[in-house]
């Protein structure tokens, strides 16, 4: 602890409040956080934990409430009081500079910067800092030339640079495969065991919280309505704090089918990525009615282009797009006329427009067709907003107002109001990439049921998915992406972990 | 569905709460030209000039009297059609620059279908041939830089800033040569379009109908992108236009139309220009509407609405700058100065918006 001239500090929050509007995000929430601990932070989607740790980093400025730092009151007005004190954050999205170096964004985010840098004296000093760290990255490499767990690794790594001791993770994981993550968590765990840093660590997944945190606190609807040593409290315990005596929905049975029609058949498809390299190539795949086909494999193996090719963000350089039989572009009418939806990851980036409001993203899909559009170009708010007002009801988005920008809701809501949207129509091709990121487990458990209930209805689902687990849990064929090939396709009974982890290495 | 259970949707917010974005829209221009007419006051103090008698001498000649009036509003028509320009395409995250250009050509090809029917058509043929001209030839010029933009990813703002001088070569090459009338000895022009197929003013003011046609266009412009599907969809594309693509929707006909629509309103411009102002295209076409009209647009916040009680504004300091020039012994650039820094302001005010802990909530993350 820090009497031993350790440098993990201990913080406080006493009374936080923060209110929006009319809504009360955060109320009277008081958590203590001991120095030298991997202090969990739990939730459900919108329960305020993104709220409070902003209001912790001078963010935002809580309506009422303080910090305390080592026992001593402290005001934090802005994220600048936050760094002096020694306080850092890890944002759910990267913050850095793509087209600088590791080095070049650690270097340029030190506060006391010089206007003129002597590089060569810098990356000395950088590489003694980097040797007495747990882990590496590369330094000399552009940042967008690493992969998700390396930039993870850097953000952290710029945070111990910037000798912040207590640092805040807003869902560090959920960009990493559970090995990375395991990796991670691990060397974080022996930095707070030795008293170097205090963390406090926002998290969907109790198995983190079980084998890495100390403490845990929970939140719900905005108040902290316990915690406790992670030995003391069960999961079982930690569930029922989130969400009440609200029950998980049941998974639904799954309707077997056999031999029934191809409804997405997917001919030697070729396309490029951003610098005009081949991302994907010569991808073969069908997808029968009422199937879910899980595509596995390491992230940037060609799964995000494939999406993307798929729902129109990216050109196709050779191949056909097949539904029903019918050659599919994915242009608007095709895709009303075909019923084809997709939901992709990031939905702020892929699907959503953060500046317009909750209804008006809802009916993205709509708001050119009856009864929103009349005559096919006059819009009807009031029609608009009430559609959504059903939508966001029925699928539980959290959200103070239908004229909500979307960016104010939480993330996890963003991608409930996108779900509302894609699966509440009448589905034929669904293509679906990570959707359950940043989704707390009862809306995990949700998200899966209705994307089972869309292929028990004849569905043909495309699930690309990081989560192994997820694609053996939902699907009926599995898939395996590496190097932009598909190394494996399988019926789920004919194949198991060890054989895809082959074929996502690489090997046939 | 039946499953976790939580309340859904909160009440709505307070209506002071939804009112501090629309009134955080008011505050900050408004500060930002009171921002640039102190630096302005400075530099005049600087030459030696009483910044007092400068505002007084604005105010005056911008608004002071009927006459000021009418000479603000005139100038007012066609920077409400410039600024449309600008704020249409802005709404899909284009920025077009070039407005002066189709306002040059619109006025130019009225001039030319004038020619033949000049004494031989009655004025209501005439005019709205004349008016249809001017659209189209704006919608062109304005939609081949979108075109350019979707197909050959060219950047916009230098397309449309190119094609300007394109056409005032265009204009000189005709003008000076093969159209040049005989009757206008100094200034090289095309034939009077004469008073049958002029603009006539609005009744009780000495204003001509542009500025009626130009309100008139804004409100459609706002209802355009509030009230329909095409705008929606141009609203999308500007907000985030990977979305737009997954949505299926035509981003690359979309970005065509709302540039050719934008490039009618600053063609629609030229026509008013000629048909009401001058009677015949020339170099005085030339005039800066397209320019100013940009500042216009970033004042008014690329909201269509906004537009014209903003051209108003800049119409008075144009109309006042002659006036300041007698009084004063400022040159006439010195009006300029101070549109500029009203600019620079803007540019600069678009950094606080969201953040001014007044209008709280928090409106970014
Ligand atoms: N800037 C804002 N303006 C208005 N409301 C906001 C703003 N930021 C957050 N909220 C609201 O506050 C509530 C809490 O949001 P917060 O982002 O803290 O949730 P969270 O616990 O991080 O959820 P998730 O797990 O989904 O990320 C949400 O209902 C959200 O709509
Ligand atoms: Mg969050």
């Amino acid at each position: 602890m820090s009497e031993e001239g350790g440098r993990a500090i201990g913080v406080e929050t006493i009374g936080m409040t923060k209110i929006f509007g009319s809504l009360v995000a955060l109320e009277d929430v008081s958590i203590r956080v001991r120095p030298g601990t991997l202090h969990a932070l739990l939730g459900e989607n919108g329960a305020g934990k993104s709220t409070l740790v902003k209001c912790m980093m001078g963010f935002y400025q809580p309506t009422r409430g303080q910090m305390s730092i080592e026992g001593h009151e402290v005001a934090i007005r802005n994220p600048r009081d936050a760094s002096e004190a020694r306080l850092g954050m890890v944002y759910q999205h990267f913050t850095l500079v793509p087209s600088l170096t590791a080095a070049e964004n650690l270097i340029v985010s030190r506060p006391d910067c010089p206007e003129i840098i002597d590089w060569k004296r810098e990356i000395a000093a950088l590489d003694a800092f980097m040797a007495t760290m747990p882990f590496r990255v590369r330094l000399d490499t552009p940042v967008s030339n690493l992969s998700a767990g390396e930039k993870q690794k850097l953000e952290i790594l710029k945070q111990l640079y910037l000798d912040r001791r207590f640092v805040v993770l807003d869902e560090p994981t959920s960009v990493l495969t559970p090995d990375e993550a395991d990796e991670m968590l691990g060397l974080l765990k022996g930095m707070t065991t030795r008293g170097e840093l205090t963390i406090l660590m926002i998290t969907h997944k109790f198995r983190e919280v079980t084998a890495y945190a100390d403490e845990v606190s929970i939140l719900r609807r905005g108040r902290c309505v316990g915690g406790g040593l992670v030995g003391e409290i069960g999961t079982q315990e930690m569930a029922r704090l989130m969400i009440g005596d609200a029950e998980i929905r049941e998974r639904a049975a799954r309707v077997e089918r056999t031999a029934t029609p191809v409804v997405l058949d997917l001919a030697a498809l070729h396309a490029s990525d951003d610098d005009g390299l081949p991302a994907i190539t010569s991808i073969d795949l069908k997808v029968h009615e009422g199937e879910i086909v899980g595509i596995a494999g390491v992230s940037g193996n060609g799964q995000s282009e494939l999406v993307e090719v798929l729902s129109g963000q990216r050109d196709l350089d050779d191949g056909r797009i097949l539904v029903h039989g019918h050659g599919f572009e994915p242009v608007r009418d095709q895709m009303a006329r075909l019923k084809v939806f997709s939901l992709q990851e990031e939905p702020l980036r892929n699907s959503a427009v953060p500046r317009m409001t909750v209804a008006e993203n809802i009916a993205l899909r709509t708001f050119d067709e009856a009864p929103i559009a009349s005559l096919g170009w006059w819009l009807k708010p009031g029609t608009m907003k009430a559609r959504a007002r059903d939508l966001i009801a029925r699928y539980r988005v959290k959200t103070p107002s239908t004229d909500t920008p979307i960016e104010n809701l939480s993330g996890g809501n963003v991608q409930r109001a996108v779900l509302a949207r894609e699966l509440s129509g009448d589905v034929d091709v669904l293509i679906v990439a990570n959707p359950c990121f940043g989704l707390d487990f009862a809306s995990v458990a949700e998200i899966r049921t209705q994307i089972l209930e869309q292929r028990n209805r004849g569905a043909a689902v495309l699930l690309v998915s990081e989560d192994l687990d997820e694609i053996l849990e939902l699907s009926d064929r599995v898939a395996v992406m590496s190097g932009g090939r598909i190394t494996l396709d399988a019926p789920i009974g004919a194949t198991d972990r060890s054989a895809i982890g082959h074929a996502m290495a690489g090997g046939h | 569905m039946s499953a976790v259970t939580a309340d859904p949707v909160s009440p709505e917010p307070s209506r002071l709460a939804a009112l501090g974005p629309a009134v955080e829209a008011v505050i900050v221009p408004i500060g930002a030209v009171a921002a640039a007419a102190a630096l302005f006051s400075l530099f005049l103090l600087v030459l030696g000039k009483s910044p007092l008698t400068f505002f007084e001498l604005l105010w005056r000649g911008g608004f002071g009297t009927a006459f000021s009036w009418q000479n603000t509003l005139i100038r007012t028509a066609p920077l409400i059609f410039t600024a449309l320009c600008v704020a249409l395409p802005a709404r899909l995250g284009l920025m077009i620059i070039g407005g002066e250009g189709a306002l040059v050509i619109g006025g130019f090809a009225a001039a030319v279908v004038a020619l033949p029917m000049i004494g031989v058509m009655p004025g209501w043929v005439a005019m709205p041939v004349m008016f249809a001209a001017a659209a189209l030839a704006g919608a062109l010029w304005i939609g081949f830089v979108g075109y350019l933009r979707h197909v050959r990813a060219v950047n916009e703002t230098i397309a449309s800033l190119l094609m300007f001088y394109i056409a005032v070569a265009v204009l000189n090459f005709f003008v000076e040569g093969p159209l040049r009338s005989p009757t206008d000895p100094n200034k090289p022009s095309t034939a009077p379009i004469g008073a049958d197929f002029k603009v006539g003013s609005i009744p009780g003011l000495d204003v001509h109908w542009g500025l009626v046609v130009g309100v008139v266009l804004a409100i459609a412009a706002h209802v355009l992108m509030t009230r329909t599907t095409f705008g929606f969809a141009a609203r999308v594309t500007g907000g985030n236009v990977r979305a737009a693509r997954a949505q299926g929707l035509p981003v690359g006909k979309l970005m065509i139309a709302t540039c050719a629509l934008a490039g009618a309103c600053a063609g629609i411009a030229g026509y008013f220009e000629v048909a009401a102002v001058s009677g015949k295209a020339n170099a005085s076409l030339i005039a800066g509407y397209g320019f100013t009209g940009i500042l216009v647009s970033f004042l008014a916040r690329h909201n269509p609405i906004a537009i014209p009680p903003v051209a108003v504004l800049f119409g008075g300091l144009a109309a006042a700058g002659g006036l300041i020039q007698r009084r004063m012994g400022l040159p006439d650039a010195s009006v300029q100065v101070l549109q500029g820094l009203i600019f620079l302001f803007i540019l600069v005010s678009e950094t606080v918006y969201g953040r001014l802990s007044l209008f709280s909530p928090e409106t970014r993350r």
